[in-house]
């Protein structure tokens, strides 16, 4: 195994790997796709990221996202509350692809995120980095968050005409989740493979 | 700058999951990689077949997701169902034309570009073309990334079924539409995800 050689995984060219300066990207000289890119972030400051996510989150759940008012009569809806009027009004496959792309999988990132952090600081492989690095790669195309924001905002405009509409403190905590998820699809976890050593057998 | 060489020639395989750089098994073996134990294989499996089964699926429920009304209002005893474009007008007219135009977007032009781009870059695959291959890379890096944002109405209707049930004043409730949509969205990642970019550059007629 060569560490010093990186193969496009888009096109399959075979390119040796060069120490990048700040905001340095690696561009695949054959297809032009990202090879590599410099990393601003340090694993602490990742780390503080995701207990950041983390409490963001628990804002986002807890708290409603948006009120509306109507003769005096308030509607406020929390993400649960969504999921569970798609469950209940016959859209129960819908209810299951919300649940999953803005709630569970998102949180199952967060937390195996949390894992391999702490194991990359400590710079030794623990129990469960393989597996949480490989659900890594196949949870990151289906978190949702940020299509949920701008379809809040999208909703808040078509009802806007008949109700008073109120945002909650859960629609800020889902904006700052959402920006948060952009910080983290910038970063390329793989290098946390060679952060976190494999324990001496 | 001469071309550099390709991980076949090498005789390397790179491991999807991990990235890891491995000596490649021989041209039919499997191997494990050894950093991560995902499937070493040059190519995805079966690629082309599953990514065109994607493909046409979603394209069938891509017929009746705009046909079918998506949700219903009930307002003062007013009855409207909406369809994905009523909404796009609806919200052109009433509410602010820029959020129409995102929403159009994302909902009728993002999965029309994905059938389109998905379909381009098999037949070609297939044929092994040299024909723009540095731009159907691209298209392919496009049409992954803007993929799930087709998903914008399916979370529109659902909150708005959430907020809008002011008993007989109004209420609005999520139609088979909506359903044929989330699933068409979910159907054409699948699709972009199954297809393997590294395709597009395999144009030796010769080669397994
Ligand atoms: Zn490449």
């Amino acid at each position: 195994m060569d560490t010093s050689l990186q193969i496009c995984e888009d096109c399959d060219t075979v390119h040796r790997r060069r120490p990048l300066s700040r905001g340095e990207v690696a561009r695949c000289a054959c297809c032009g796709a990202e090879l590599d890119r410099h990393h601003g972030l340090g694993v602490n400051e990742l780390l503080a990221l995701v207990l950041t996510s983390g409490i963001v989150f628990v804002v986002a759940n807890v708290w409603p996202i948006v009120t509306l008012g109507l003769n005096g009569q308030h509607v406020s809806a929390r993400l649960w509350g969504v999921i569970l009027a798609m469950w209940e009004r016959g859209a129960p496959i819908v209810a299951v692809i919300a649940a999953a792309t803005l709630f569970f999988f998102p949180a199952l990132r967060m937390l195996l995120l949390g894992l391999v952090l702490v194991q990359a600081r400590r710079g030794r492989r623990g129990a469960g980095f393989r597996p949480a690095m490989v659900a890594l790669h196949y949870l990151r195309p289906w978190t949702m968050n940020e299509v949920f924001v701008l379809g809040t905002l999208v909703a808040i405009v078509k009802v806007r005409a008949y109700f008073e509409v109120a945002t909650d403190p859960g629609l800020y905590g889902y904006v700052a989740l959402m920006m948060l998820i952009t910080v983290f699809s910038g970063v390329d976890l793989r290098r946390l493979w060679e952060l976190a050593r494999e324990p001496a057998a | 700058m001469s071309a550099p060489p390709r991980a076949v020639e090498l005789g390397l395989v790179g491991c999807t999951v991990c990235g890891q750089v491995c000596r490649a098994p021989g041209p039919l073996a499997q191997a494990a990689c050894p950093r991560c134990g995902a499937v070493l294989r040059r190519r995805k499996a079966g690629s082309l077949a599953r990514s065109w089964a994607f493909l046409i699926a979603a394209f069938i429920f891509y017929i009746p997701a705009n046909l079918l009304p998506i949700m219903r209002t009930v307002s003062l005893g007013d009855v409207d169902d909406n369809t994905i474009l009523s909404g796009v007008v609806e919200l052109w007219v009433k509410g602010s034309p820029d959020l129409a135009v995102i929403v159009f977007a994302a909902s009728i032009m993002v999965p029309m570009l994905k059938f389109v781009v998905l379909a381009t870059l098999l037949v070609c695959a297939q044929r092994r073309s040299r024909w723009a291959q540095v731009q159907r890379a691209r298209l392919y890096r496009l049409v992954d990334l803007i993929g799930y944002w087709s998903m914008l109405d399916v979370f529109v209707v659902s909150l708005l079924t959430a907020l809008v049930r002011f008993g007989f004043f109004s209420e609005v409730e999520p139609l088979p539409g909506v359903i044929y949509f989330g699933l068409t969205v979910i159907l054409t990642m699948l699709a972009s995800m199954s297809f393997d970019p590294r395709l597009t550059w395999d144009t030796d007629k010769d080669a397994p």
